[in-house]
């Protein structure tokens, strides 16, 4: 039988703009992944520990208050430190067009600014947990 | 209504024209849509007539503008003797900083302010916590200490201004009392709003979480009781429906939601042993505003008539200030799109132009540049001289409430307020919001949930998303605010200068002082502006008044 995907989503730091992520989850379910949800008020490191003790297959990760490039690059280290860097992250929210390459440089999988479809961010997640071979 | 109208000619004259007129048409090209509908309401009538208003009684249900049930507006000169409010929303890095933004907008013509904080101030955090990394200064004002809220007003008259500071928690209260003390000012000239609405927050935001919400409302009301008494100008509780609809809920979900949490706010001061009177005619609220234009006018004049009725007959308030529904609007952020986003100004002034024809007292018009960043100086001034162009050029404040008596409004207005009725019975099924806030937050996740499908059905056409788009490569490329990335350092050294200079002692003193206030269930707001004084940290305050209550942290 094939195992369902499992996802974390997080939102790190302070930012309590939940419409996406909340929204973004429950389509998540509903197209059978299984969703580990943790919500705001984490820390980077926090995040990556839960990622990992979770054996979580791909991460995603949403800011909407600013400061996205510098918050999702200190996960991506926290991750390394912890033994997770190998788990893809997608991340979404208000990103500025001048912060999108430095995110594709610490190898987010893909950025999911306003407007984007649940539909995509699925296929997405599919086809890099399929690419992941995990 | 009625009047001398014959509704059942009308009603006979309806079935001929359809006959007549409509089926004809029907039969050769049909409608765009089946069915029409607005975010609460299914099944919009080709036409609206008499028919559809026949129960409205027009001394009972409208009457004149500033007479129950306020329909029509609260006062009787409308927007003809004072306009409403413009208040932007602004604020980014420190205190210095955003003074300058302020000043701007006041030279341009903004008639109140509208400061908002970074992150960690909005959750009571201080710039040099862990948790506060990479968000100091951004999308708001860092404040930590009196001084940088004093940076913040410099030069800036506040007995003439209002003031409305945009902190879902009590903590800057007692902070901006100190500034007005030390400068001077006599509180009970002090004008302006704090948001302070912590029922809102667990179902909508979540800032300031770390407290149980039964907890968290002693020292909301702290605030409300504070104010009652000393700064009778102030409104210390700004009930939001704002991010209600943010997050997704229809029309009739914002009202029925957020009066549902203005009633328990209203129990909750009761039980607290104070009279209705003497809090409800300064509790204020705040509303979004959509681009569906027709509902949104209705919604406003529902949301009038609902709460009035709910201040007589459920609470059998007196005065009848305290009837009054007073509220602030912010055109709705989830309508900007990244994507030709100088469309974004077009849909803030509809936005605009119904929260004004709907008869709010203040209102913010968002920047078309924010589905990016925060506003730029340029893109925030065009939205104020949008708010400036509706109130001296398009003619509508000149009369108070033009749409109403319009079949569809009315019809509208009716049906908005027989759905936020029944929702706020479900809440108080639910025992009320302060118990069902989960329940409220699911049904407005599913609504927001529901229409992102329709969206992506193409059951709903977004402009420059799912219809008439442009490659990426064709798309506007806009100029962005950027902050200072060397803010966030400069202000944890501005921050742990203050710290080392500072009288220790008075500090702990003060500290401790609030910790035993709080245990005694006293009110905490006069240790608190103390603590300030003596440059205690917002951080520090918090967790001084978290002893006190036994918050587990």
């Amino acid at each position: 039988m094939k195992k369902n995907i499992r996802i974390l989503l997080a939102k790190p730091g302070l930012d309590g703009h939940l419409r996406g992520i909340n929204v973004l989850a429950k389509a998540l379910m509903d197209a059978g992944m299984e969703v580990v949800y943790l919500g705001v008020d984490l820390t980077p490191n926090e995040i990556a520990q839960a990622a990992v003790e979770e054996g979580a297959d791909i991460i995603g990760l949403s800011i909407h208050a600013g400061g996205a490039a510098t918050l999702f690059s200190k996960v991506k280290s926290a991750l390394s430190e912890q033994g997770g860097d190998n788990i893809p992250i997608l991340v979404g929210g208000i990103i500025t067009p001048k912060e999108k390459p430095k995110l594709r440089e610490m190898g987010v999988v893909e950025i999911f600014g306003p407007g984007s479809r649940l539909q995509s961010i699925i296929r997405c997640i599919n086809e890099t947990v399929q690419h992941a071979g995990l | 209504m009625g009047g001398k109208l014959d509704i059942k000619l009308i009603e006979e004259e309806k079935i001929n024209w359809e006959k007549k007129c409509v089926n004809p048409i029907l039969e050769k090209m049909g409608e765009r849509e089946s069915e029409f509908s607005t975010s609460s309401i299914n099944n919009v009538s080709r036409v609206y007539t008499p028919e559809d208003i026949k129960n409205l009684e027009y001394l009972d249900d409208l009457n004149f503008p500033g007479q129950y049930p306020f329909t029509r507006g609260i006062r009787p000169t409308g927007y003809r003797g004072q306009l409403w409010t413009h208040r932007l929303v602004s604020g980014a890095m420190g205190g210095k900083e955003s003074n300058k933004i302020l000043k701007n907008l006041l030279a341009h013509g903004e008639t109140g302010l509208n400061p908002v904080f970074d992150p960690p101030t909005l959750n009571v955090r201080d710039s040099d916590e862990e948790i506060s990394q990479s968000q100091v200064g951004i999308n708001g004002t860092a404040i930590d200490t009196l001084i940088d809220m004093e940076n913040l007003f410099d030069g800036i008259d506040i007995e003439k201004v209002s003031v409305s500071l945009i902190a879902p928690h009590p903590f800057l209260f007692p902070m901006y009392i100190a500034m007005a003390e030390n400068r001077g000012v006599k509180l009970h000239k002090l004008r302006g709003t704090i948001q302070n609405d912590c029922i809102n927050n667990s179902h909508s935001c979540n800032w300031f979480r770390m407290a149980p919400l039964p907890l968290r409302m002693k020292v909301h009301g702290d605030a409300v009781e504070f104010a009652t008494k000393y700064l009778p100008s102030w409104n210390p509780l700004s009930i939001v429906g704002y991010h209600i609809r943010e997050g997704g809920a229809t029309a009739a979900q914002e009202i029925g939601f957020t009066l549902a949490d203005g009633i328990a706010y209203v129990k909750d001061f009761i039980e607290r042993g104070m009279d209705v009177d003497s809090f409800a005619p300064r509790l204020s609220f705040f509303f979004s505003c959509e681009t569906d234009f027709l509902e949104e006018v209705a919604k406003f004049r529902a949301a009038r008539r609902v709460w009035a009725k709910i201040m007589k007959n459920r609470f059998h308030a007196k005065e009848e200030r305290s009837l009054l529904l007073r509220y602030h609007v912010q055109t709705a952020g989830n309508s900007l799109l990244a994507q030709q986003p100088l469309n974004n100004i077009i849909r803030t002034t509809i936005q605009a132009l119904a929260a004004v024809l709907g008869g709010c007292n203040s209102l913010h018009t968002n920047s078309y540049d924010e589905a990016f960043a925060a506003p730029t100086p340029e893109a925030a001034l065009i939205a104020l001289r949008t708010q400036q162009i509706i109130a001296h050029e398009s003619g509508v404040a000149n009369t108070v409430d033009p749409l109403g008596g319009s079949y569809c409004i009315e019809a509208f207005t009716d049906e908005l307020e027989r759905k936020s009725f029944e929702i706020i019975e479900q809440v108080d099924k639910r025992g009320g919001a302060v118990k069902a806030w989960k329940w409220i937050q699911d049904s407005y996740l599913s609504a927001a949930y529901e229409k992102q499908k329709r969206i992506e059905n193409n059951k709903e056409v977004v402009v420059g998303l799912n219809a008439f788009t442009l490659d990426e490569q064709e798309d506007q490329e806009l100029n962005l605010f950027e902050i200072d990335p060397d803010f966030e350092e400069k202000q944890i050294a501005f921050l742990s200068e203050i710290k080392r200079k500072r009288d220790q002692k008075s500090v702990e003193r003060a500290l401790n002082e609030i910790t035993h206030i709080t245990e005694k269930g006293m009110n905490t707001m006069s240790p608190m502006v103390e603590a300030y004084k003596a440059l205690a940290t917002l951080g520090e305050v918090r967790r001084a008044w978290e002893r006190g209550a036994n918050v587990a942290v």
